[in-house]
């Protein structure tokens, strides 16, 4: 048991291990690609990320990453691929943001208010999808990508001048939010850090417990591993697509909500987008782990962090970009060689102990 | 039994180590990038909008005011650039390392920078800051904006006149209320001149900076007003435009107007040029290099500067001489919005 164990973390350690070596190593091929060190840049990229304000700036940027990291990671485990989490959000954060600053409430009641009207429009968006997928049959990787672009021109639409938006100089944005609806933060020195990250870390929780602590959990990853084998035991798949579209789509409209509470208190055209988009990104490479995906969040901000500094000092601004995606394609690629491995080595330890068997009948029939 | 006790008591232990290391860094060595950073004067820092310095448009006039401060001042200059889908984080940190690394003025480009220049001028109350496009509130901040919709006005007296099929179009990058200026001037020119005329205006993308970075969409967008009969098309996008002039300059007789930069000279769009009747210039590197210049004299601008048609700060370019026979009533449109007896719409 002991022993078994011991494979168990080596290998688990492995899969990462080898990730981080081959994405260095190509990154370092890339930038000495093009002419530049890449030991140069790993220095510049240390040294700055780790300075007091990066650090604060990186949490604040990982925040809304990890969001919507889990958010796409409940679809995953339940083998179902929601790319609509950018338009989930952005939608949920723009109906928020109106209702948010249409309502002069204390902030006790205001803040949760247009936390969960964002749950709910995001969760509407997302069940539509589920509810194409279940009663038509319409693949939700279709459904959701479609409705990104349906949810796009709607905002595009309300965010005009006259309608539910206002115009500042030329940013056109909704109402602002009153006072009472800002997030508190926590006090950091030289900036603060939003204190959504409370909210986000328990979501990690929450997600965490969910699904695998739970019968509903259970059923979810069940319908994930094998739909028929789901149904067989009683589990109804349409309910549970459902179910875990709402749940994601309802996760989706918390990421917004960093921004909005914390930082621009309005939904303008100069909200962020494309969000939904890093969250499959870094719920691949946290692989849907709660404790992964935040490390995954955390990386991702800091290589944005360090990116800027990177063009400051001469390189190409593209490079972190690549850097991303190497180590996307790298984790993917080394989780996948390592469950081989694993499974190669299983396969052999097992057929040892047939034949060993098998050789200790041989024997005994032998004998007798 | 102990299997999964073990493995839970691992897994709080690394949530447990990994807070503990995040708060240890950010109380210990609470060093911050500011602190550490020297503020000698460097030069210009200049942060661009999407599309870079090479979008043969908007960014490229700027920076052309910075070569110009350049040759004749003699200062250096560090120019970034902004990617598709940024934040308003990403933006404050490129302003706050440009100001952090002693670089002075520090000219955000585009009116995405209005609000993170606000806030990142307060911390750095010695730098000079300047927004391009926008109007942002600083004591230390100057807010350059151009009259566009006098610009784009000439622009559509010049296509109602040029265009055969009494069709012309508008393309704008993203449907906000900079690039409605721009279309609302069209429009107004276009109907004053032919009141025949019949004007479609189409945006790229509804509220996506993405707009301004996307010259397949323009070139659909322009391809779609072709085969409908329109045969003058404005495209205010940045460098989606050049997708757009492509499309044009592969039909006989159609006539593209470039944006912001004169694009019939741009060696980029060499290709395209005997298809660009004219560009909205805007002359950015004028108002770019005058700030360099007051902040090189120690008397640095700041407030609103509104360069307007008759300051000079937007014109019609008139090089490949496509519009030489209708020059003067180019001229007399352009005198009317001087003399105040054209008011120009803002909005659509």
């Amino acid at each position: 048991m002991k022993k078994f164990d011991k494979d168990k973390l080596i290998l688990g350690l492995a899969a990462p291990v080898l990730a981080i070596v081959a994405a260095l190593a190509i990154t370092s091929i890339i930038i000495a690609a093009t002419g530049q060190d890449p030991f140069h840049a790993y220095e510049v990229m240390i040294d700055f990320g780790s300075k007091a304000d990066s650090q604060v700036w990186i949490i604040n940027k990982a925040t809304p990453y990890y969001l919507s990291a889990l958010a796409v990671a409940i679809g995953f485990r339940m083998n179902l691929f929601n790319i609509g989490v950018d338009g989930q959000y952005r939608i949920a954060a723009f109906f928020a943001a109106v209702v948010g600053g249409a309502l002069t409430l204390p902030g006790i009641i205001q803040i949760p208010v247009i936390i969960i009207v964002a749950m709910i429009v995001g969760a509407i968006w997302a069940g539509i999808a589920g509810l194409l997928k279940t009663t038509r049959g319409v693949n939700e990787v279709i459904s959701t990508i479609m409705l990104n672009a349906i949810g796009a021109s709607i905002i595009g639409y309300f965010l005009q001048d006259g309608r539910l938006a206002e115009k500042e100089g030329n940013l056109i944005h909704t109402p602002y939010l009153p006072d009472s609806a800002q997030f508190f933060e926590i006090p950091t020195q030289p900036k603060p850090i939003y204190g959504f990250v409370v909210i986000a870390a328990l979501a990690g929780v929450a997600y965490w417990f969910v699904l695998n602590r739970t019968r509903f959990g259970f059923d979810l990853r069940t319908v994930g591993r094998s739909e028929s084998a789901a149904q067989a035991s009683g589990v109804s798949v349409k309910r549970m697509v459902i179910t875990a579209m709402l749940l994601s789509g309802a996760m989706a409209g918390l990421v917004g909500m960093p921004t909005l509470l914390g930082v621009s208190y309005n939904y303008g055209t100069d909200f962020p987008v494309g969000i939904g988009f890093t969250g499959i990104a870094i719920a691949l490479l946290g692989r849907n782990n709660p404790i992964g995906m935040a490390l995954a969040a955390l990386l991702w901000g800091f290589l944005e962090r360090t990116g800027t500094q990177l063009e400051f000092e001469g390189y190409a601004q593209e490079i972190v970009g690549v850097i991303q995606g190497v180590i996307v394609l790298c984790v993917v690629i080394a989780y996948e060689i390592v469950r081989r491995y694993g499974l190669k080595v299983q396969q052999r330890k097992v057929g040892e102990e047939l034949a060993a068997q098998a050789r200790k009948s041989d024997k005994a029939e032998v004998s007798a | 039994m102990k299997g999964p006790l073990v493995r839970r008591v691992s897994t709080i232990a690394v949530a447990g180590i990994s807070t503990a290391a995040l708060a240890f860094t950010l109380t210990a060595c609470g060093e911050s990038s500011t602190e550490s950073s020297d503020s000698k004067a460097k030069g210009v820092g200049l942060a661009f909008d999407v599309g870079g310095r090479d979008d043969h448009s908007f960014n490229e006039s700027a920076a052309r005011g910075v070569d110009k401060a350049e040759k004749e001042l003699g200062v250096k200059s560090k120019m970034m650039t902004a990617k598709n889908g940024e934040t308003e984080a990403d933006r404050e940190q490129r302003l706050s390392s440009l100001a952090e690394a002693g670089y002075n003025p520090v000219i955000g480009v585009g009116f995405n920078y209005s609000k993170s220049i606000e806030k990142v001028a307060k911390d750095f109350p010695k730098t000079s800051f300047a927004v391009v496009d926008s109007v942002a509130p600083g004591k230390n901040i100057d807010s350059i904006t151009f009259g566009e919709h006098e610009g784009s006005y000439l622009a559509g007296v010049a296509a109602a006149l040029k265009s055969k099929n009494h069709k012309v179009g508008f393309i704008g990058g993203v449907n906000n209320a900079l690039i409605q200026k721009f279309q609302a001037g069209f429009e107004q020119g276009a109907k004053d001149t032919d009141s025949k005329v019949e004007v479609t205006s189409q945006y790229l993308y509804p509220n996506n900076d993405k707009g301004f970075n996307d010259p397949a969409a323009a070139k659909e967008k322009a391809k779609g007003m072709l085969d409908s009969g329109v045969d003058v098309i404005y495209t205010a996008a940045g460098l989606s435009g050049n997708g757009s002039i492509e499309a044009i300059a592969g039909q006989k007789g159609a006539w593209a107007i470039g944006v912001d930069s004169d694009q019939y000279q741009q060696p980029g769009l060499d290709k395209y040029k005997a298809s660009i009747l004219t560009s909205v210039v805007k002359n950015v590197d004028v108002a770019v290099f005058d700030l360099i210049k007051s902040v090189q004299d120690g008397k640095p601008l700041t407030g609103p500067h509104p360069y307007l048609l008759k300051d000079g700060g937007v014109s019609l370019a008139t090089s490949g001489g496509f519009i030489d026979d209708i020059k003067d009533k180019v001229e007399a449109a352009k005198k009317k919005i001087a003399d105040g007896q054209v008011k120009v719409r803002t909005t659509p």
